[in-house]
């Protein structure tokens, strides 16, 4: 029962540090899905005497991935009944071209500035529209977001060291004794740690089993992928192979380096 | 008659404080029974820690099973120690083993087949009458029955050398002297070197010994 216990102290911390570390994966996937929705959705507007190419846009700034050319009849449609046919061609031809710019990443408001002005100096180009106002308020909002989820991580990472820092002082009470017996029976290093990375390996693969399985329910109830989805965000909760993967390998390095800092701290009882 | 342990103007001393043992010279042969006596705080228990190698000298010669133990290499030491068989006042039993893995510990150290280590394992628990306690752990066993456990212990791999500290000094009479039994079987029917730290020789036995005692960092035999 004592054993029993003293497993899951450990399994229970090593539980904690796998849950924080889906919860950050979860946080991490949502803010890259939401920042990729607000990059497609975002687009700078040109006006352009002149017929300006998609690779002279490139070539203007690093960021600019691509332009689409908005059509004069998606401009006049507004004022296409009141006039007669014969003007709307006129005012066709005389019409400015009208480009709708899509970036490759969602820019700072600095990058923003420098795409405006790099787009501004060339020829024929008369007007930037870059809805700057309700860009800044959206990537302040993103940015804050962002610096939250930092501050969960770091807290966590303490939390985490301190609970780490306990098991390791438990440990070290619960074996230094039987080590210490065996070295004086002439047992060499190897065999006084078996039993301490075996017990490792084995709180190693039953933390991330009982990690797994709480996030498998997790995704089969739906609730926070319901949640992100009125948001417009679809992400993997969990992705038993390769998040499964990545907790097994935290968990067994975690006990793997908590065995060897107690193997290499051990001294022997004189 | 071969000596098992030798001593030559050796010094003993935790880290660089106060020495303990000084200067002191002396042998033990091979097959004897030796007890070491000496007041409290007197040395004796150090003095027997150098035996085994848990303290190194500071200066002289000591020789244990023809090892030198002056700057022994870890690996060496550890060979040497699968040839002792260690009791402690407080058995030092690991608690989370059943009483068959903790007299087993030195047979799967020295490397023995599961087969041979169980065998020699229920022999060993018969002798020293725990057969009937098997499957149990330490905690669950009196004082006088966890040292015959550590003594059945000591005894597993047939070793060249017993070195008991204080061996009955937690226990009533009747649980001594089935210890002072065991070890006096040991010494007679294996001819095992037997060194016990003691504060009182025991009047029962039915042994020749040699008698040491230690006195201001110095070992003299008693004659």
């Amino acid at each position: 029962m004592k054993s029993f216990k003293n497993h899951l102290s450990l399994i229970m911390a090593i539980v904690t540090i796998l849950f924080s570390l889906q919860i950050f994966t979860i946080t991490e996937r949502a803010i890259d899905a939401y920042e990729s929705n607000l990059k497609e959705n975002y687009s700078i507007v040109v006006v352009s005497e002149k017929k300006i190419s998609q690779k002279t846009f490139q070539q203007m700034h690093p960021l600019i991935k691509k332009s689409e050319l908005i059509s004069a009849d998606h401009v006049l449609k507004n004022i296409k009944l009141q006039m007669k046919q014969t003007n709307i061609k006129l005012l066709k031809t005389a019409l400015p071209k009208f480009y709708r710019i899509h970036l490759s990443k969602f820019p700072s408001p600095d990058q923003i500035d420098a795409i405006t002005n790099a787009i501004k100096e060339h020829v024929g180009v008369t007007r930037v529209e870059s809805f700057e106002n309700s860009h800044n308020t959206t990537y302040k909002l993103l940015l804050l977001f962002k610096q939250v989820v930092l501050v969960l991580a770091i807290f966590i990472f303490v939390v985490t060291s301190l609970l780490m820092l306990k098991e390791m002082r438990i440990w070290q009470f619960q074996h230094t004794e039987r080590m210490s017996i065996m070295a004086l029976f002439g047992a060499p290093v190897w065999l006084r740690s078996a039993v301490l990375f075996r017990l490792a390996v084995i709180d190693a693969l039953l933390a991330t089993l009982i990690a797994c399985i709480v996030f498998v329910g997790m995704v089969n109830y739906g609730w926070i992928e319901s949640e992100l989805d009125v948001i417009g965000i679809h992400i993997t909760i969990f992705d038993l192979f390769n998040d499964g993967l990545s907790m097994l390998m935290l968990a067994l390095g975690l006990s793997l380096f908590l065995a060897t800092m107690i193997v290499l701290g051990h001294k022997e009882e004189v | 008659m071969d000596k098992v342990i030798y001593a030559h103007n050796l010094s003993l001393a935790y880290n660089d404080r106060e020495t303990i043992i000084n200067d002191t010279s002396f042998s033990i042969e091979s097959g004897s029974f030796v007890f070491i006596t000496g007041a409290s705080g007197s040395g004796k228990s150090t003095l027997l820690k150098s035996f085994y190698g848990a303290i190194t000298p500071k200066r002289g010669d000591l020789i244990v099973g023809g090892v030198e133990l002056s700057d022994i290499a870890p690996k060496k030491l550890n060979l040497l120690r699968r040839h002792l068989g260690i009791v402690f006042q407080n058995y030092r039993l690991v608690n989370e083993w059943s009483i068959e893995k903790n007299v087993m510990l030195p047979l799967i150290i020295s490397g023995y087949s599961k087969e041979v280590s169980t065998s020699q394992v229920e022999k060993l628990l018969r002798h020293v009458k725990l057969s009937h306690q098997t499957g149990k752990y330490p905690q669950e066993l009196s004082g006088g029955e966890q040292q015959r456990v550590a003594m059945a212990r000591a005894l597993s791999h047939n070793p060249i050398l017993i070195l008991a500290d204080e061996p009955t000094g937690n226990l009533d009479d009747y649980s001594s002297q089935v210890i002072w039994n065991l070890l006096q079987g040991a010494n007679l029917q294996l001819k095992t070197t037997v060194v016990v730290v003691t504060h009182n020789i025991p009047k029962t036995l039915n042994l020749e010994y040699k008698h040491f005692h230690l006195e201001n960092g110095v070992l003299n035999e008693v004659l």
